[in-house]
C-alpha cells in the first residue's frame, strides 16, 4: 500500500502544465504589448510625436527632480514628448521589422525551394548569387542600397528584404535537399505530379516551420539593422519617430546627463529583440518535426 | 502472338554512369519480359540484382546518373521511351501506378489522408476537391479502412502501419491504372499484416482487372501471388515463365539454388543451404555467364561466352548454356521470347 501511494505523485502532474513547460510567457507578453501599443498609438500617445514645444526642451522624466506629470518620460531637444515618440516608434519598428522579415522570407524560401528541388545549373546560379550576397557586410550593403534608392519607410523594407533573403535561401535549400529524397515526394512523382505541384504541395508546407522559426530569429536582426540605419541617418527619415533615430538624436545629450533620450529607446530595442529571439528559440524546439511526431 | 501484351519490354538496358563517365554499372541488361492484362508477374532476385531499377525504368523516374541505354518498352502498344516528359507524367499514376518500397514513409505527415488519396485524382482528372474526396472515401472502403469518413480528415500519424500501407494501396489504384508495380511492399510489415495486405492486393487486382508486377525477394510470396515469374541475377533475367513450371522444374542453376535455399519444415539438414560466393560487381562483369563463378554445374563454355536467352519447355526462357544444349534440337534462338 505504501508503495502504491508513493507512486501517485509521479503521474499526478497535469498535462496542461506539462504542455506549457518552457512556454516563453514573458517574451510573448512583451511582443504583444509592443504590438498593442503600435496598433493603438493614436489613442495611447499623449502628444503629437513629431511636434514639440521648444519652451519645454530637455525635461527629465516625471520621477526626477525637475520633471512633471505633464511629460512622463521627459522631452527631447525639440521639446517633443519621449513617451509619445516611443509609442509611435513601436509602430515603425513593428511595421518595418515584420514586413521586411516577410519580404525576405518569401524571396528566400521561394529561391531556396527552387534551388534545392531543381538542382543542376539552377541550383548553381542561385547558390553562387547567395554566396556573393553573404560575403557582403549586411549593414554596408544596406547603406549602399539606401544611397541608391533614397531613404523612406517603404524603401527600408525593400532594402532589408533584399539584404536578408540569403539566410532563408541557404537554410531552406538544405531542408529541401533532404526532403526531396523522402518517400512521400517519390510517391508524388510516381503519382504523376509535375515539379511545380510537388514544390508547392509537398515541399513548401514541410519547410514552412523552418521558415517561421527563422523569421522570428530574423526579426531581431532586422529590427537592429533598421535601428542602425536610422541611427546612421540613412533609415527612416526624421521627423518620423523611429527608435534608432531617437538614439541618434539623443547621443549628443548623453554626456550632459540627458540619459532618458538614449536609454529609453535603447531599452525598447533590446526588449523587442530579446523577446523575438526567445520566442524563436522556443518555436524552433516546438516545431521541430522530429520532436513533434513523438 | 495472338494477344497484344499490356506491357512488353524488349532488350531493355539501364546503366548507371559515374560523373566522369569512367564507371558504367550495368544495373539492368538486355531484359525482355511481357505481362498480359490482369496477370501477376513476380520479379525475384537478391539485393542489387536490378529489380528496383527495372521498376524505376518502366516509370522513367530514374535518378539523374542513370541512362536507359537501349531497348523498347511497349505499353498498350505505345513505346514509353518515345514519350515526352509531360506525356510520361500523364502515364504515371493514371495508367501505371506504383507502390514504393517503404509505404510507411510514403505519406506526407502534414496532409490529411483525404488530400493524399485524392491527389492523383485531382492531378489526372482535374476533379474538384469535394468530388475527389468522395472518390477517396470509396477507395478507403475498397481497401477496408473502417469508418472511412472520419479517417479522411485524419493525419498519417494517427494510423497504424497496416492502415497506412492500405492507404498507399488506395492511392495506387485511385485512378484505376492498368498496371500496378509493387516494389517490396511488405518488407516493413509483420507477417499477419503481410498476409492481409497480399490478400487485399489480390482482391483489388481481380476487381479492377489490374496487371501487377510484384518485386520481392520472398519466394513464398511469389508462389502465393504470381502467375508468371522472372528471376533476375546481376541485372539480367536468367529465367522466366509460369510460376508453377519454374517451381516444379527450375531450369537455371541459380533458380535451383534459390529454391534450395528455402528452409522447409521437413528438412533434416542441420545447416541452411546457401549459394557460395558473392554476386559479381556490375561495373566489371566476368566475360562469360555472370553466374558462372558461383555455379556448381559450370563448364568451360560458361566462362567464355554469355549464354543467350533461350526458349525452353513451352513458354519459358532461360539464359544458360545447359538449357541451350538441352533444348538442343534447333531453336537456340536468341531472345525468342516465345510465349
Amino acid at each position: 500500500m505504501a508503495m502504491r501511494s508513493e507512486a501517485v505523485p509521479l503521474t499526478s502532474r497535469p498535462d496542461i502544465i506539462k504542455g506549457l513547460e518552457g512556454f516563453p510567457l514573458v517574451p510573448i507578453l512583451i511582443l504583444f504589448g509592443i504590438a498593442f501599443v503600435a496598433i493603438f498609438a493614436n489613442v495611447l500617445a499623449p502628444y503629437d510625436p513629431e511636434v514639440g514645444k521648444l519652451a519645454a526642451r530637455f525635461r527629465p522624466p516625471a520621477w526626477q527632480v525637475g520633471g512633471s506629470g505633464e511629460y512622463l518620460l521627459g522631452t527631447d531637444h525639440l521639446g517633443r514628448d519621449v513617451l509619445s515618440r516611443l509609442i509611435f516608434g513601436a509602430r515603425v519598428s513593428m511595421v518595418v521589422g515584420l514586413t521586411a522579415v516577410i519580404v525576405a522570407g518569401v524571396i528566400g524560401t521561394a529561391l531556396g525551394i527552387v534551388s534545392g528541388y531543381l538542382g543542376g545549373w539552377v541550383d548553381q546560379v542561385i547558390m553562387r548569387i547567395t554566396d556573393t550576397w553573404l560575403a557582403l557586410p549586411a549593414l554596408t550593403f544596406a547603406i549602399f542600397l539606401t544611397a541608391v534608392v533614397g531613404p523612406s519607410e517603404m524603401n527600408i523594407v525593400i532594402i532589408l528584404g533584399a539584404v536578408y533573403w540569403t539566410r532563408y535561401a541557404r537554410v531552406i535549400r538544405g531542408e529541401v535537399l533532404s526532403l526531396k529524397e523522402r518517400e512521400f515526394v517519390r510517391l508524388a512523382i510516381v503519382a504523376g505530379c509535375s515539379k511545380g505541384t510537388i514544390m508547392r504541395r509537398h515541399i513548401l508546407p514541410n519547410v514552412l516551420n523552418s521558415a517561421i522559426v527563422l523569421g522570428t530569429l530574423m526579426l531581431g536582426v532586422v529590427i537592429v539593422t533598421e535601428a542602425s540605419l536610422s541611427f546612421l541617418g540613412v533609415g527612416v527619415p526624421p521627423p518620423k519617430p523611429a527608435w534608432g533615430l531617437m538614439l541618434a538624436d539623443g547621443k549628443k545629450g548623453l554626456m550632459v546627463g540627458y540619459w532618458w533620450l538614449t536609454v529609453l529607446p535603447g531599452t525598447c530595442i533590446m526588449l523587442m529583440v530579446l523577446s523575438a529571439n526567445l520566442l524563436g528559440d522556443w518555436l524552433r524546439v516546438k516545431l521541430d518535426p522530429q520532436l513533434r511526431q513523438l | 502472338m495472338s494477344k497484344r501484351a499490356l506491357l512488353e519490354l524488349k532488350g531493355l538496358s539501364t546503366h548507371y554512369v559515374s560523373a566522369q563517365g569512367t564507371r558504367v554499372v550495368r544495373a539492368v541488361e538486355d531484359v525482355s519480359l511481357r505481362i498480359e492484362a490482369g496477370e501477376t508477374l513476380g520479379i525475384v532476385g537478391e539485393s542489387g540484382s536490378g529489380k528496383s531499377t527495372l521498376a524505376l525504368t518502366i516509370l522513367r523516374i530514374l535518378p539523374p546518373a542513370a541512362r536507359i541505354a537501349s531497348g523498347k518498352m511497349l505499353f498498350e502498344g505505345e513505346d514509353l521511351l518515345q514519350k515526352s516528359d509531360a506525356e510520361m507524367r500523364r502515364v504515371r499514376g493514371k495508367r501505371i501506378a506504383m507502390i514504393l518500397q517503404d509505404p510507411m514513409a510514403s505519406l506526407n505527415p502534414l496532409f490529411t489522408i483525404g488530400d493524399q488519396v485524392a491527389e492523383p485524382i485531382r492531378v489526372h482528372e482535374g476533379a474538384g476537391r469535394a468530388g475527389a474526396w468522395t472518390r477517396a472515401c470509396d477507395l478507403l472502403k475498397a481497401v477496408r479502412i473502417p469508418s472511412p469518413l472520419t479517417r479522411l480528415s485524419q493525419h498519417p500519424h494517427e494510423m497504424s502501419g497496416g492502415m497506412r500501407q492500405r492507404i498507399v494501396g488506395a492511392i495506387g489504384i485511385s485512378c484505376e491504372p492498368r498496371l500496378l508495380i509493387a516494389d517490396e511492399p511488405t518488407t516493413s510489415l509483420d507477417l499477419t499484416i503481410q498476409a492481409q495486405y497480399l490478400n487485399l492486393l489480390r482482391e483489388l487486382q481481380r476487381a479492377h482487372g489490374l496487371a501487377l508486377i510484384f518485386i520481392t525477394h520472398n519466394l513464398g510470396i511469389v508462389a502465393k501471388m504470381c502467375d508468371q515469374l522472372a528471376v533476375m541475377y546481376a541485372g539480367r533475367v536468367v529465367e522466366s515463365g509460369p510460376v508453377r513450371q519454374i517451381f516444379r522444374a527450375p531450369a537455371h542453376p541459380y533458380t535451383k539454388a534459390l529454391l534450395n535455399s528455402i528452409p522447409r519444415m521437413s528438412d533434416t539438414r542441420q545447416r541452411l543451404t546457401a549459394i557460395d560466393g558473392q554476386p559479381p560487381d556490375l561495373a566489371s562483369l566476368p566475360p562469360g555467364c555472370s553466374f558462372a563463378p558461383r555455379c556448381t554445374s559450370a563448364f568451360d563454355r560458361c566462362h567464355e561466352a554469355d549464354p543467350p536467352e533461350t526458349g525452353y519447355d513451352g513458354g519459358r526462357t532461360v539464359r544458360c548454356w545447359l538449357a541451350a544444349s538441352d533444348a538442343g534440337s534447333g531453336h537456340v534462338d536468341a531472345r525468342s521470347g516465345a510465349v
